[in-house]
């Protein structure tokens, strides 16, 4: 499960070695984040996020069941039992922006992972199980940071609701009883409120296990690295302790200083006063903006405007939508060039700058702005671009595209030479 | 030295002769930072669970006690517990004060339990010293024990008319809270 020269688990202590005998946690540690892991010497900061984004989940994990124990989820009181928290409840506005805010960072850092999967195609084999347990986790983020931000009960959290599960609605023939069945009534009332407390409390558990198989996938061949050569030798790793515990703690201290920036002086920076307005069935915001980290699929899905062949405007929207993220799960048999990564694919890298990474930042932008021209044409070209480059774009670049050469192996690309390569497997190591 | 550094690893970079690395001084800086960081983070999620502002703010009462008649008691609820205010007839303040109090498992004078003007009011916490059930004996009609005063129909503690323990399982007499009389039908607790 790892390489041959990983670092056995010799404890010298007697309390560590009956402890080894019986439970070997302390074996487990060091076998997964400590010397006995060796990981590829040249990973840059992107390879910072997973842990990342395994803290924010904590976070959220944490903060989160100190506010359940405070808050009621009951139409009548859960937007006063939220006001409870931010005015009676010891440190409970720092509990409360810290959750709130979590979640955007908890998406931050996770569009950053994503990012630096696409780019460096780390879902290529014999990575695919990673990559595909990692959009599950996304799915089952999206899932929970949704129902999580119905609970204040506030202006934006039933008309969410309502539009969200409203999706559901466009499926043909059943579509209206699901959505009847979804809330437990006809619009969001108590009956929605307490489902999606109930499942909010239960499903980052379901991600914190999906996030152990995830890991667990990505310890049998460890990580990718920037060349996207596979590690050959020693010399091409290093003992993820202390190397990377130390950069990642450098990463993830940078990333706290960011975090309670936002939590202490701009708690509400990228939330919606319309939530701090208790729901009202009776009336919709004029406005109404999901949370930014839905902005590119909510453009997905409103860019489908007019009615196509038997589908109607609504249903392709919702069909694009989930199929935005549902391409994922085809990617590593989409893009079939051996090369991973994007440093070394000359015309991949042209299509990933100058048309994905647009396409990306366009549907953010249309998706938090007024559903009206120029954002609405902007989307349906975005969209249109989006689903050409996975389906179509990335299968013919793989196949007609020229690599550039590639470093014999991780130790040549960091060191501009590789001894062992030159001189055989017996000269001494270079480092 | 120059040797060392010709060599030198990670682990041994910049070791002085005492085995005492360069780099040991980041890595205390840098846990300890980590450990204060840490405490930060503990603080306020201890704290938390700690009784809310508008808990506090409910944490005293004002009870007029001017229609209690003599021989007569009212609970009112403090802190969200059940609290005896008691108006003692001449005759059970004579009966409280002809116990010696040394004699007593929890020795107090009926005098030590009231305030000063106003030895006929008796005001106690409603909750058993044993395992905190709520005694009989202030509402009309109930069974007032033994010793006249209140009885705990859960383990059978038997409290006087000082409200001082007297036979059962109780360890201590009831809870005299602390309150202060405002005027001199109004008394405020907590």
């Amino acid at each position: 499960m790892s390489f041959p020269w990983a670092k056995e688990y010799t404890p010298s202590n007697p309390v560590m070695q009956f402890l080894d005998e019986k439970l070997p946690l302390p074996r487990l540690v060091y076998n997964a984040v400590g010397a006995g892991y060796p990981v590829p010497r040249n990973l840059s900061y992107f390879w910072n996020f997973g842990v990342l984004a395994g803290f924010f989940l904590v976070v959220q994990i944490v903060t989160g069941v100190v506010l359940a124990m405070h808050y009621a989820a009951n139409a009548q009181v859960a937007f006063a039992t939220t006001e409870h928290i931010m005015r009676d409840v010891n440190w409970g506005w720092l509990m409360r922006y810290a959750h709130a805010n979590g979640a955007s960072f908890f998406f931050i850092v996770v569009y950053l992972h994503i990012f630096r999967g696409l780019f460096y195609s780390s879902y290529k084999a014999p990575r695919e199980m990673i990559w595909l347990l990692g959009v599950v986790i996304f799915l089952l983020m999206m899932a929970t940071a949704f129902m999580g931000y119905v609970l204040p009960w506030g202006q934006m959290s039933f008309w969410g609701a309502k539009v969200i599960t409203g999706l559901f609605g466009a499926i043909p023939l059943v579509g209206e009883p699901i959505q009847i069945w979804l809330l437990g009534g006809f619009a969001p009332d108590n009956a929605a409120l307490n489902r999606f407390f109930s499942l909010h409390f239960l499903l980052p558990f379901v991600i914190a296990g999906v996030v152990i198989l995830h890991i667990w996938a990505l310890h049998i061949p460890g990580s990718s690295n920037p060349t996207g050569v596979e590690v050959k030798q020693e010399s091409d790793t290093l003992p993820f302790h202390p190397y990377y515990t130390a950069k990642d703690g450098f990463g993830l201290g940078i990333a706290l200083i960011l975090f309670f920036s936002m939590v202490f002086f701009l708690p509400n920076a990228l939330g919606h006063p319309d939530n701090y307005i208790e729901a009202n069935p009776l009336s919709t915001p004029a406005h109404i903006v999901p949370e930014w980290y839905f902005w590119p699929f909510y453009a997905i899905l409103r860019a489908f405007t007019v009615d196509f062949l038997f589908f109607p405007a609504k249903l392709l929207g919702v069909i694009a939508m989930f199929g935005s993220i549902l391409v994922w799960f085809f990617l590593p048999w989409l893009d079939k060039s051996p090369v991973r990564s994007g440093h070394y694919r000359p015309l991949f890298r042209k299509f990933f700058w100058f048309g994905l990474i647009p396409a990306m930042v366009i549907l953010f932008i249309c998706g938090g702005a007024p559903a009206e021209e120029p954002y609405v044409m902007l989307s349906q070209l975005a969209t249109a671009y989006y689903f050409l480059h996975f389906l179509v774009i990335l299968p013919i670049v793989s196949q007609i595209e020229k690599p550039a050469p590639l470093p014999y192996s991780i130790t040549e690309a960091v060191l501009g030479s590789d001894k062992k390569a030159v001189l055989g497997e017996n000269a001494t190591p270079a480092v | 030295m120059a040797d060392t550094a010709a060599t030198a690893t990670p682990e041994t970079a910049g070791e002085t002769g005492d085995g005492i690395r360069r780099r040991d001084f980041l890595d205390i800086a840098a846990v300890s930072a980590a450990g204060i960081g840490g405490l930060a983070v503990v603080y306020p999620l201890v704290s938390q669970m700690a009784p809310s502002k508008d808990v506090l703010a409910a944490s005293t009462t004002e009870v007029d006690v001017s229609a209690v008649e003599p021989g007569q008691a009212i609970k009112a609820v403090f802190r969200k517990q059940p609290l005896f205010i008691r108006r003692l007839t001449p005759a059970e303040i004579a009966e409280a004060n002809a116990v010696n109090a040394g004699t007593l498992r929890d020795p107090q004078t009926l005098a030590e339990r009231t305030k000063e003007g106003h030895e006929d009011m008796l005001v106690t916490m409603g909750v058993c010293t044993h395992l905190g059930c709520v005694p009989l004996g202030a509402a009309e009609g109930e069974v007032k024990g033994e010793f006249g005063g209140y009885f705990c129909p859960c383990h059978g503690s038997h409290y006087d008319t000082a409200g001082r323990i007297r036979k059962g399982p109780a360890p201590t007499n009831l809870e005299v809270p602390e309150y202060a009389f405002t005027s001199d039908t109004v008394i405020q607790v907590g």
